[in-house]
């Protein structure tokens, strides 16, 4: 171990050492939880900080290796940490109160937040795939835990057991996978599966790369590996929901990233169909399955499994520009998808039950014109209408994929879109043009009302002024994939 | 105002803030502060109009600033751009007056709405950004959506999704066409694309992508289907915004993009764009011959006149293409006119069924005036402003194919079969309807609505120079860019034709003597 080694891993030291801290403290403390909920965005802020330096420096343009090739630190696992970090705080901020509510505030919430970021951090940092897997693991068994934290409730039960045996299962396929192309290579080091990987790829390693994207389809819930999506999204207390649909996603599809843009590059034939197949299906599926839910958060569900087929867009064109595309999507999806959620968190009846049928919210734009208008932002933002700001993100892809010469994946993808738009539409047609039912009482939580707001703000026209620093950062962590091969 | 002051995005400025204070006014207030805004915007436009100079530049009142990264906020007018923004901001107010008493619910959300609308539509005509164009252009679904689906007619949820739906899976392609444009020529400033010579494989997949968009748009027949729809749950304003700026966008698009950008396409097409505009003349003009609603009747003449629009566009000559811009600008104020009118009595019986009325000749002598102009201008009677354009745009394309000219022509005589037979059966005969026969004439603001849309009839009908003049040069340098590719039809009066020579640009001293004689006729005026 050198200074180096802790220098680069300072994000993950961080945060491991205050969630042990933290960890002691909710011990001796468990009626703490939220005090512990806005003292664990500390911590976040600081490793930012740290990934923020990586990112920006000069000094380290290259990015840096830590623990012998187990771990980089550059700009595009800083870039993805900055997303991760952001959803956490996010989710730590907006949580609180919806749980002690729910009666189910516990010290642990904030300690296993904690704990799935650092296991994201190192998901996104990952050269080797030994780290990958404790990465992945360590976020899982958070997020497992997290899905099933309101103990009390047999759909967040469910929800957490479904999380589990699949993504138990999930991580079977991806670990057999590595083991195949370990097998076939020789090598746990990307680099190094990447040179032995040059020439004609032999049965054996194709089946490894193909179980290990089938794997990572899996934590990133694109179609055909959707079906636990839906269900743990309804299930787990909403904060959470909102957390799964960003920082994890993030994790993987940047881990998803890294893995063919830096392990798989010698062989872009090989995977590129897949990636281009999951993609359709995903936006299709997406848009079709999420047409007749009543639920909103099984309609946000199917949304983010559209989404990701989007983001796999920016990786099947298999280049730099992509992966800088499918950055900047990243960004404003988690941006969309936290706005959407924190909308979901204040509908809420008089009693203070959470009401999640779509024919709840009919007209609500009359007694909540503001929280309607921006839900509605958050709609049309997801849909990908112009001026609002998640059309940026669709239009960086589909740059991507026509500067790779996508021309039937561009086209379909874009027409699919149109589907996709249909079911926004009608989450706004319920709300604007449908007979009010008076259902949702008045919000009195400012946070969720700034958050949301802020976010509003980033998503609506306004964030196109974000544009050029969005893309000059996401540019320069787009440059660390795709070296050789794009 | 000094020459520097920008005043294009000043015009969309000033609607925008406008909307923003709407949300938060009172319903009362929001009323007053949008007619205010939609009237500075008047001023702004008459403004725009007089120190436009005509023969100058080819782009004026250009802006450019860094704002959004690689969507430059380029913006900029041509004498086309500068008519069509010139309805727009003429038929705002009229929008804001006409829905001052009908809308009673959501007012500031309303005014919001049409605000937003206004500063989209300019947009549209101003972008000198590709990307910028297309934001603008797609932007106008979202108010849209929601003025049909909040404040439309019993079957306004379904027109509102067909509109949006059908439009947006029209736009997608265009967008993927504009990238792929982008990319190959390396720039999004409209201008130089202009310029650019795409390779004619491309081109044929370019033109279709747009196309696609625009034949929605427009709307050409059969994907018209979604404008009835729209026009009849529409609440007054809202027809007539739609059928007087959101309908020219396709022809503009066809006009800005489509020709100038894929000539040998355009071309290549040109049967395409004939044969459908030919169905759409003759179809639509009998389907609107046996409409019971009103506001549907004028939603398929309306297809019918852009089917005029069309031809006109694609005869690749000098008069084709300026009678399809006139067309549009007195379609614009015509349409618009007319669902004013069926708005009035609307508003009085809250019914469109055409034999619920009769005999209003009777009863509302001031209201049968004025919509006898109007149905005069919508057949295109001489001295009114349908005329000039359907003139113009048949003598063009009698040029091309004299078959067209014969077709359309028919179309235009089943117009003036369907729109005397709409005013007979509203305006005389017998009062058959007591509660129609109770009903008042137009108020004040009922006239000062109907008002100047009729001066502005009239005034192109008479001297239309005021309006050919901005447009006469930039319609020349369009012809003149595609005039090679212009396809040997069966018209006879290709070679040698002596009336395309008279507006070539390029020879200096034509050129020169041609401003001297539209200075005068300005400062005549």
């Amino acid at each position: 171990m050198t200074e180096n080694d802790l220098f680069y891993t300072r994000p993950e030291l961080i945060l491991s050492f205050s969630g042990l801290l933290l960890l002691l403290l909710a011990a001796w403390r468990p009626n703490w939880g939220r005090l512990i909920c806005y003292i664990s965005i500390a911590p976040l802020i600081a490793a930012s900080y740290y990934a923020w330096v990586i990112m920006t420096n000069e000094a380290f343009e290259f990015g840096g290796d830590a623990f012998f090739g187990q771990y980089r630190a550059d700009g595009f696992s800083s870039f993805s940490k900055l997303l991760i970090y952001l959803a956490s705080a996010i989710t730590l901020l907006i949580a609180p109160r919806f749980l002690e509510k729910k009666g189910v505030m516990k010290a642990e919430f904030p300690v296993l937040i904690l704990f799935a970021a650092v296991g994201m951090g190192i998901m996104v940092s990952a050269v080797d795939l030994l780290s990958l897997y404790i990465g992945l693991e360590l976020n899982s068994l958070a997020a497992y835990v997290l899905a099933s934290f309101a103990r009390n409730d047999v759909k967040s039960s469910e929800a957490g057991l479904k999380y589990f045996i699949l993504g138990a299962l999930a991580s079977g396929i991806l670990l057999f996978g590595i083991s195949l192309v370990y097998g076939f290579t020789g090598s746990t080091s990307f680099l190094t599966i990447n040179a032995a990987l040059s020439g004609e790829l032999s049965m054996g390693a194709t089946f490894g790369i193909v179980f290990m994207l089938a794997g990572m389809a899996f934590k990133i819930s694109a179609a055909p590996f959707h079906m636990w999506t839906p269900d743990v999204y309804e299930g787990a207390p909403t904060p959470i929901t909102a957390f799964f649909a960003s920082a994890p996603k993030v994790a993987a599809t940047a881990l998803l990233v890294r893995i063919v843009g830096e392990a798989f590059t010698n062989q872009v034939d090989a995977w590129q169909q897949i990636i281009i197949i999951v993609a359709l299906m995903s936006i299709v599926v997406g848009a079709l399955g999420a047409i007749g839910q009543k639920s909103l958060k099984r309609l946000l569900a199917y949304s983010s499994i559209n989404n990701i087929g989007f983001i796999l867009i920016g990786l099947a064109a298999a280049s730099q520009i992509g992966v800088a595309a499918l950055l900047v999507y990243l960004a404003i999806y988690v941006a969309m998808t936290l706005g959407g959620f924190i909308c979901l968190m204040q509908f809420e009846d008089k009693d203070g039950t959470m009401r999640d049928d779509i024919d709840d919210i009919a007209g609500l734009s009359k007694h909540r014109p503001v929280l309607a208008a921006v839900f509605m932002i958050f709609m049309f933002s997801l849909a990908g209408i112009p001026p609002m700001f998640g059309f940026w993100g669709k239009l960086q892809i589909f740059q991507a994929a026509i500067a790779a010469d996508l021309f039937p994946l561009a086209v379909i993808g874009i027409a699919a879109s149109v589907i996709g738009a249909f079911y926004y539409l009608k989450v706004i047609k319920v709300m604007y043009f449908d007979k009010q039912v008076n259902v949702i009482a008045d919000s009195n939580s400012r946070t969720l009302v700034w958050i949301g707001g802020i976010l509003a703000l980033f998503v609506s026209p306004l964030g196109y002024l974000s544009i050029s620093i969005l893309g000059k950062w996401s540019a320069v962590a787009g440059a660390f994939l795709f070296v050789n091969g794009g | 105002m000094n020459a520097d002051f920008p005043i294009l995005s000043m015009m969309l400025a000033v609607p925008l803030a406008a909307a923003m204070l709407c949300l938060v006014a009172s319903a009362h207030s929001a009323r007053f502060l949008a007619l205010g805004a939609t009237l500075i915007n008047l001023l702004f436009g008459i403004w725009l109009w007089s120190r436009y100079e005509i023969g100058g530049a080819q782009w004026q009142f250009t802006e450019s600033a860094n704002l959004f990264g690689p969507i430059g906020w380029k913006l900029g007018i041509d004498g086309i751009s500068l008519m069509l923004i010139m309805l727009s901001v003429f038929l705002m107010p009229i929008c804001i007056g006409a829905s001052w008493r009908a809308i009673k619910d959501r007012v500031s959300e309303y005014m919001a709405a049409f605000l937003l609308m206004e500063v989209l539509m300019i947009g549209v005509f101003a972008a000198q950004d590709l990307m910028l164009f297309y934001i603008f252009f797609e932007a106008g679904l979202i108010p849209m959506y929601l003025i049909i689906g909040i404040w439309g007619g019993t079957n306004r949820i379904y027109a509102s999704y067909k509109f949006f739906l059908y439009t947006l899976l029209g736009s997608v392609l265009m967008l993927i066409a504009m990238i792929w444009m982008i990319q190959e020529a390396g720039t999004a400033d409209i201008p130089t694309l202009l310029h650019y010579d795409f390779s004619k494989e491309a081109q044929t997949w370019l033109w279709l992508a747009f196309f696609a968009s625009f034949a929605v748009k427009m709307p050409m027949w059969p994907v018209h289907t979604w404008l009835p729809d729209a026009h009849v749950q529409a609440p007054t304003a809202g027809s007539v915004i739609l059928a007087g700026v959101l309908l020219k966008m396709g022809g503009y698009g066809f006009l800005r993009f489509s020709m100038p950008m894929f000539p040998d396409a355009s071309a290549h097409f040109i049967w395409l764009i004939f044969g459908l505009s030919m169905v759409a003349v003759i179809y639509t003009s009998l389907v609107a011959l046996v409409q019971q609603d009103m506001k549907k009747l004028i939603a398929y003449s309306s297809v019918a006149h852009m089917a005029i629009v069309t031809v006109g566009l694609f005869t690749f000559n000098q008069q084709g293409i300026e009678g399809a811009i006139i067309v549009m600008l007195s379609h614009g104020l015509v349409s618009g006119a007319l669902f004013l009118c069926v708005g009035v009595i609307y508003d009085r019986l809250h019914t469109r069924e055409i034999d619920r009325y009769g005999g209003l000749s009777i009863n509302m002598p001031i209201y049968a005036t004025f919509f006898l102009l109007f149905t005069m201008a919508s057949i295109g009677l001489p001295g009114t402003s349908g005329f000039v354009g359907e003139f113009l745009a048949l003598t063009g394309v009698y040029k091309v194919s004299t078959w067209a000219a014969l077709i359309c022509t028919t179309g235009i005589i089943l117009g003036a079969a369907y729109m005397l037979y709409l005013y007979r059966r509203i305006a005389f005969g017998t009062q058959k309807n007591i509660d129609a026969a109770a009903m008042e004439d137009l108020d004040m603001r009922e006239f000062w609505l109907l008002a100047p849309i009729a001066a502005a009839v009239m005034w192109m009908g008479i001297y239309p120079e005021s309006f050919i003049a901005p447009i006469r040069d930039d319609v020349s340098k369009i012809v003149q860019r595609i005039e090679y590719a212009t396809p040997a039809l069966d018209g006879k009066f290709i070679a040698n034709d002596p009336s395309t020579e008279q507006y070539r640009v390029g020879n200096e001293s034509e050129v020169d003597s041609r401003i001297i004689e539209s200075d005068a006729s300005g400062s005549t005026q």
